[in-house]
């Protein structure tokens, strides 16, 4: 029998395993990386300038410091939370297009293992894109964010991320299924948690009848969090209500997602649908 | 437990439906209907360890989805699978410790070099990157592979050396049982030859078990001890390339497996795969 240090060991090469190869494979693919910062900083950049014209747009006095970091919190966390999405929607669909996923499938590794390892590089790799363009975006504003909390905003950002890897888990599924609808579908369902969650404006203006989607969408809770703690200063006391949205959400998703994805493997192994590509 | 019994296969059957459009006025219309098809029929077969065990047919006849069950990566609709007595369903990782397999298409990471793909298949078998290097070198030596291209993206490696690559793959995690699924395919004359001889040595090096996969019936003559031919699904024989022969040697003209092949099944292998592709 492996002893339990051993098996951690093992376990952690495994989870090195993924992140490496990811990062490996980031690298040589920089090009379409570049691009991606690059839309992504433009994009960032274009809702900050919008926030300083609103006041020039409507002609009058507008908050514009404040509208810009609220604006930028925005897009730099969707950045993050859509990437984090991606990245572990893609667990399957990039392997497939490779043509390497039953070699990845067929290892002697535990399926929960191998998720995780993929959420961390997607975690890891989202936070150092984000900081990123927040520095790029930074040079072109003046943002105030002193006497900000920060370690509520690493709170929130931590929390989400749990919450949002288990939907990821869910929605990675999809192209287990149907390699070119599920890519389009996981699409579809990213433009929706955009649309509902806040973004670059307060739930509120949503229709009555769309409000009940922002309730379940974790990145409502991140953003208005964020929000909090960047913004408004409140201490992590006043972050608990999001805090514990969050934390509830991925108590349930993450599990959720899990067995859902076991239940979808099981069952592309019953019809066989592993390998193909069409 | 038998550990003499390196591979157990036990009545496995497995169909597979597929979609078709009806056929209208105007073309393909409709909701369509879904056909089955029994990509595996009832198969059963054991083989010794250490041995090598020849899967031989056409393309379409079930080699592949035989291989991707026992590699748990199809669930069989009926039948049970073993490998060194445990259960391909039901302990899936204890068997994948001690399998690996080849394909026929070199799957790798393109943009990746060989080294970054070999070593990320080393780590997820628990084998650090440092102590895969050696065993790396000294697999793709003995394939004649120029170690001054494992740097170099797969995708600038010919057919034949990415190859070489998906067998140092399956060579470098050590398993007992070994599937190989075509390996040869795609490979020049000198390439096949060496990796045939490889394979060979490793059997007799390395104590393992082979089930070669293969529609080269020379191939199989050559280094299998036993071989089945497997025509749409179902095994039509089984024994050492001899005793096949000598099984359909009544009129004295069988020569080869391909004979064989013909006398069992009424066709060439040729005339086998166009009747199959029809699903």
């Amino acid at each position: 029998m492996m002893r339990i240090s051993e098996r951690i060991s093992a376990e952690m090469l495994v989870l090195y395993a993924f992140i490496g190869r990811q990062f490996a494979l980031y690298k040589r693919y920089w090009h379409w990386e570049l691009m991606w910062i690059a839309y992504t900083f433009a994009n960032t950049l274009a809702i900050g300038f919008l926030g300083s014209g609103v006041g020039m747009v409507t002609g009058q006095e507008v908050d514009s410091k404040t509208l810009i970091i609220y604006l930028l919190i925005g897009s730099l966390m969707w950045g993050y939370l859509a990437g984090l999405f991606w990245e572990v929607g893609s667990v399957v669909s990039w392997e497939r297009w490779e043509g390497t996923i039953e070699y990845t499938f067929m290892a002697p590794i535990s399926r929960i293992t191998h998720l995780i390892g993929m959420c961390l590089f997607a975690i890891i790799y989202g936070v150092l894109r984000t900081v990123l363009i927040l520095g790029a975006v930074a040079i072109f504003f003046d943002l105030d964010i002193s006497g900000a909390d920060l370690p509520g905003a690493l709170l929130i950002l931590v929390a989400s991320s749990v919450s949002l890897v288990g939907i990821g888990m869910m929605v990675a599924i999809l192209p287990l299924f149907s390699p070119e609808k599920g890519t389009q579908i996981m699409g579809i369902i990213e433009a929706l948690i955009l649309m509902v969650s806040g973004v670059y404006y307060p739930i509120d203006v949503l229709p009555s009848w769309m409000r009940w989607l922002s309730w379940i969408s974790p990145a409502t809770y991140t953003l208005s969090g964020m929000r909090k703690a960047l913004l408004s200063k409140e201490g992590i006391s006043g972050l608990f209500p999001e805090l514990a949205a969050l934390l509830l959400m991925g108590l349930i998703a993450v599990p959720l997602g899990f067995l859902v994805f076991s239940w979808a493997e099981r069952r592309a192994k019953r019809i066989g649908m592993l390998s193909r590509s069409g | 437990m038998d550990y003499d019994k390196a591979l157990v296969v036990e009545g496995i059957t497995k169909r597979f439906s597929r979609k078709r459009k009806r056929e209208g006025v105007f073309g393909k219309i409709g909701f369509g209907y879904r056909i089955q098809k029994k990509a595996i029929d009832g198969i059963s077969f054991c083989v010794d360890r250490g041995e090598i065990f020849g899967i031989v047919g056409p393309n379409g006849s079930g080699k592949s989805t035989l291989i991707r069950v026992i590699s748990t990566l199809l669930i069989p609709d009926e039948g049970r699978v073993t490998v060194f007595g445990h259960d391909v369903v039901k302990e899936p990782i204890i068997v994948r410790r001690m399998i690996n397999r080849v394909s026929p298409d070199a799957a790798f990471f393109k943009k990746l070099s060989a080294v970054e793909n070999l070593a990320y298949t080393a780590r997820l078998y628990g084998i650090r990157a440092k102590e895969a290097m050696g065993k790396i070198e000294e697999i793709l030596r003995k394939l004649d592979f120029p170690r001054s291209r494992l740097t170099e993206p797969m995708e600038n490696l010919s057919k034949g050396m990415q190859q070489k690559i998906a067998v140092a793959r399956a060579f470098l995690t050590s398993p007992v049982l070994l599937l190989l699924d075509e390996p040869t395919v795609g490979l020049d004359p000198r390439s096949k030859r060496s990796l045939q001889e490889f394979i060979l040595r490793i059997r007799d090096e390395h104590d393992a078990t082979i089930v070669l996969v293969t529609h080269d019936m020379e191939e199989a003559e050559r280094i299998c001890d036993r071989v089945a031919i497997i025509d749409e699904g179902k095994f039509v024989a089984m024994g050492t390339v001899e005793e096949l022969k000598e099984l359909c040697s009544d009129n004295g003209s069988i020569k080869s497996l391909e004979d064989v092949f013909i006398a069992l099944t009424g066709r060439s292998m040729e005339e086998a795969e166009e009747d199959d592709e029809d699903f």
